[in-house]
């Protein structure tokens, strides 16, 4: 038993420097490939076992990883969508689209027109928590319009 | 009700390995060991800043407490496991700086130095019990 338990969470803590990865090195143009390379596991293996672990695949985590940043950088309005896709780490316009609005429920131009306007005045650190997007309220909509 | 007079005295946070968390804090974090208790992997080890004597870390190990049930020390230890337990905010005049002391020291990275949205800059590690270890730049 006592070595069964050593063995998950040495599988745990493996999996915990993957999804620290993530968040490290989102904006790289990383992918479940790499990630199971410098985990030295298959990337069938670490998606089953990323998935038990944490609730999502580590695809999925990662690009809720570059949706929330990209959230934040829209927020600021001075980049374009253009500029945030390339910063939070895709190379295509239509991929970063399409998981954007998968994840916020809307596109990333009408978020960046909206949300200046929907967040004045709401003090920061509830602005975090209400913002960060969440996978199962996935494509709802934005908690704040 | 009356004023109250408080400081933040000693805070706890699981380590299960008791050595690689005095290696963590006092080698690489630079925090004094206040006390040594115990031994093999039941040692408490209370560390803390230097010039702060009033406040620090006891680095504790998980699940000891007899009123803890084995089911319930399992999901500790693979929460710890999986870097969803435990977590300290600490604060630097040199954020950047310290980074860096932090990654040529080798230890696990979980967020380079950022502008949060918030208006704090700050970086993020683990210890080597898996906790979130958030270095926030002093304002």
């Amino acid at each position: 038993m006592a070595n069964d338990d050593g063995a998950r969470r040495a599988e745990l803590a493996r999996l915990r420097r993957v999804r620290d990865r993530i968040d490290r090195d989102y904006a790289q143009p990383l992918d479940v490939e790499a990630l199971a390379r410098g985990a030295h596991v298959s990337a069938g293996h670490l998606s089953r076992a990323f998935k038990a672990a944490y609730g999502e695949s580590p695809y999925s985590y990662l690009m809720t990883r570059r949706i929330e940043r990209a959230m934040t950088l829209l927020r600021r309005g001075d980049l374009s969508v253009t500029q945030v896709c390339f910063a939070v780490g895709y190379g295509s316009l239509g991929t970063f689209s399409t998981r954007f609005t998968e994840l916020v429920g809307m596109p990333p131009s009408t978020f960046r027109e909206l949300d200046a306007e929907a967040l004045r005045g709401i003090p920061p650190c509830v602005t975090q928590r209400a913002t960060k997007p969440v996978r199962n309220r996935e494509a709802g909509t934005h908690p704040l319009l | 009700m009356g004023e109250v007079n408080l400081t933040i005295h000693q805070a706890y946070l699981p380590a299960d390995d008791p050595e690689a968390a005095r290696r963590f804090y006092c080698d690489i974090l630079g925090f004094e060991l206040r006390g040594d208790v115990g031994k093999g992997a039941l040692r408490w080890l209370t560390v803390g800043p230097p010039g702060q004597p009033g406040t620090s870390i006891v680095l504790t190990p998980p699940g000891v407490d007899p009123s803890i049930s084995d089911e319930e020390r399992r999901v500790i230890m693979d929460m710890m496991a999986k870097g969803t337990y435990g977590a300290i905010n600490l604060a630097t005049p040199s954020v950047d700086a310290t980074f860096a002391q932090l990654e040529a020291a080798g230890v696990d990275i979980v967020q380079e130095p950022l502008d949060q949205p918030w208006g704090l800059r700050d970086c993020a590690v683990r210890d080597p019990a898996g906790n979130l270890v958030r270095i926030i730049q002093a304002p």
